[in-house]
């Protein structure tokens, strides 16, 4: 009883310190535990958001564009497929399902994206799951100006079955450039957690026959996903179509191509994570600070309690043990602060990918950063303690007559 | 119960000079005996009392409380000898003024040997005519009351030696007498030694064995330079 009690009065009578500091340490704690989880959280969930294809096939280029266009819906297409290529792709013994899709299209900012009903009819997303039209809609026609929208995309557009719509020219939304075709809603998808949510979807011949389109390429597609038999039909088909060919690039394996581009923004990580890192250590020195520059006005205590009995390292341990409740309570308010960030972070991405952070999976760092700040609160509380653990009590309790 | 044997206690001074506050060549106090010591501010009574609690160390002789000899004994002995056997009531309380009055008789007990029993602090506090107090802080309380707290403090562990450095010089006269009567008699309650430590001549009135710290005390003059630890105290 008597430590908590010395621990409690004690942040009970510095409440205002206490509460600063351990703002400051909530703050750092929430900081570095978000960092970490949404590192960590979208590199795992960008890397297997495949879509439920092995690769892509688009024009030559960039494998990360190609991935990027295709599969997450946030690039441009780095140039059009012709429709024999396509049926090349498409009838090679290797290749088990491909779909072709067609982009350059939006709805009022959501990308509009041309493809067969065979997407959402044979290929599995994830395993296991299919595509699905929610209840009261059904897929567009192959030939028909029907659009299929994804659930977050409808969602935001309050787009609803029967609604009608004309889709915008371009990845961009300009009210100027608005086509003159009209589609017609049949369907809304049931949520994917994935890009497919953000994306209005029509026949290919939709997007290829548009009015105002290039007439010269109306058989072209932008990409086409590819299912591969087999895992060893990858290497072959990497050989053939990017150090071989000339014309096409075969983006694959699609998980491998996305770490790539989290590799290639590590540096951001590590200058999140040093602000954090830098946010805790002074968090760490403001405890230092805080109880240090209340020493004095805690000497008569402190000598009291020595007086009454107290050991030396009973005093020691209070300071450090109150130090490091500090902590504790900073880092009880840094689970807010990270609930909150990682909240609004998933949010963000959500809009802006259709990829869904799974924010209540564990990590290692939700405990890790907790207890390292208590730890870190500790050793500040330590100089302190020293110089409580030096108290003269009978030269602090002077004069006594 | 106390035996002072060659007790010497000297003090740096600013200047550099070495100052011999105590040196007590004798003194002693037995089993549930009350002693007031006749001593004026500045005297080293207080520092005499320190040296007796274990918070000063004395440069050199022999304190022996209840058969302990604290003089050999580490600091976190002392600081253990002291929790056990000793009660202390400070001239200007000394109460924390962060804690309620429970909580203040709470910790005087909590580094004894028997822990903080809650229930024992009621019934001392209540003893003292504070038991409708507890939840207070020291500083919702008048002089008297402090001084109360104070006394359940000093007294809450059941100590076998009470020492008290002028436990009345902040109160009037009529607060002084009851509080004398009441440390006294709560200090027979438990079958503490006491010792007290006093200039006020009405005080002193009231012990039946008084003795005049001047007398017993006889510290050499200052000497030159010299190494050691502390400061003068005034």
């Amino acid at each position: 009883m008597t430590l908590p009690l010395i621990i409690y009065r004690s942040l009970r009578q510095h409440a205002l310190s206490t509460l600063v500091t351990a703002g400051g340490i909530a703050l750092a704690c929430g900081l570095l535990m978000t960092v970490w989880v949404v590192k960590t959280q979208s590199q795992t969930t960008f890397t297997q958001t495949t879509s439920g294809f092995d690769a892509v096939v688009g024009a030559r280029g960039s494998k990360l564009q190609l991935v990027l266009n295709a599969i997450f819906h946030l690039e441009a297409s780095p140039g059009n497929v012709s429709a024999p290529d396509f049926e090349q792709v498409r009838r090679m013994p290797m290749v088990k399902t491909a779909i072709p899709i067609a982009v350059g299209d939006n709805l009022r900012g959501y990308r509009i994206v041309g493809t067969i009903p065979a997407l959402f009819e044979t290929v599995e997303y994830a395993p296991g799951r299919k595509f699905a039209v929610q209840a009261g809609g059904k897929l567009f026609a192959l030939d028909g100006r029907e659009a299929v929208a994804g659930s977050f995309a409808a969602e935001r557009l309050g787009l609803k079955v029967g609604d009608r719509f004309n889709p915008f020219h371009g990845l961009a939304f300009d009210a100027q450039n608005k086509h003159d075709d009209e589609f017609v809603v049949t369907g809304i998808l049931e949520p994917t957690n994935t890009p497919a949510d953000r994306v209005i979807w029509i026949p290919l011949r939709g997007v290829q026959m548009m009015a105002g389109h290039d007439p010269k390429a109306a058989n072209d597609i932008s990409a086409i996903l590819v299912q591969l038999r087999s895992q060893a039909a990858g290497p072959m088909l990497d050989l053939m179509f990017n150090k071989q060919g000339n014309r096409l690039t075969f983006a694959w394996p699609v998980a491998a191509i996305i770490a790539e581009l989290f590799g290639k923004i590590a540096w951001f990580d590590q200058v999140l994570a040093l602000v954090a890192y830098l946010v805790a250590l002074v968090a760490a020195g403001s405890v230092l600070a805080s109880i240090y520059n209340s020493m004095n006005a805690r000497r008569r205590d402190l000598a009291i309690l020595r007086a009454l009995g107290a050991r030396r390292r009973t005093i020691f341990g209070a300071v450090v043990a109150e130090a490091a409740c500090i902590g504790a309570l900073g880092s009880a308010v840094g689970f807010g602060i990270y609930f909150g960030l990682l909240t609004g972070v998933a949010s963000v991405i959500r809009a802006q990918t259709g990829v869904v952070l799974d924010t209540a999976a564990g990590h290692p760092v939700l405990w890790i950063c907790p207890l390292a700040m208590i730890a870190l609160c500790a050793l500040g509380g330590v100089v302190p303690a020293f110089k409580a653990y030096r108290t003269p009590v009978a030269e602090t309790l002077a004069p006594v007559s | 119960m106390l035996a002072v044997v060659d007790l010497k206690k000297s003090f740096l001074t600013p200047d550099g000079d070495r100052a011999e506050i105590v040196n007590v060549a004798a003194f002693s106090l037995a089993a549930g005996e009350h002693l007031a010591l006749r001593g004026e501010s500045g005297s080293g009574k207080t520092t005499f009392l320190n040296l007796m609690a274990g918070i000063l160390a004395a440069d050199s002789g022999r304190v022996t409380i209840d058969g302990v000899e604290m003089t050999a004994l580490s600091e976190p002995a002392r600081d253990r000898l002291r929790a056990d056997k000793l009660g202390y009531i400070f001239q200007t309380f000394n109460l924390l003024q962060g804690y309620t009055v429970l909580e203040n008789v709470l910790l005087g007990m909590s580094f004894g040997p028997r822990g903080a029993d809650r229930d024992h602090a009621r019934q001392t506090l209540q003893r003292v005519g504070l038991g409708h107090r507890l939840d207070h802080f020291p500083g919702q309380l008048s002089t008297g009351q402090q001084q109360r707290v104070a006394v359940a403090r000093a007294l809450a562990n059941r100590p076998r030696l009470v020492l008290a450095d002028e436990p009345t010089g902040n109160l009037d006269r009529k607060h002084a007498r009851e509080a004398l009567a009441l440390i006294r008699e709560v200090c027979s309650e438990v079958g503490a030694a006491m010792l007290l430590v006093s200039h006020d001549e009405e005080v002193l009135a009231q012990f039946e064995r008084r003795q005049d710290f001047a007398a017993l005390n006889t510290p050499a003059a200052l000497a030159s330079g010299g190494a050691g630890s502390g400061r003068a105290q005034p």
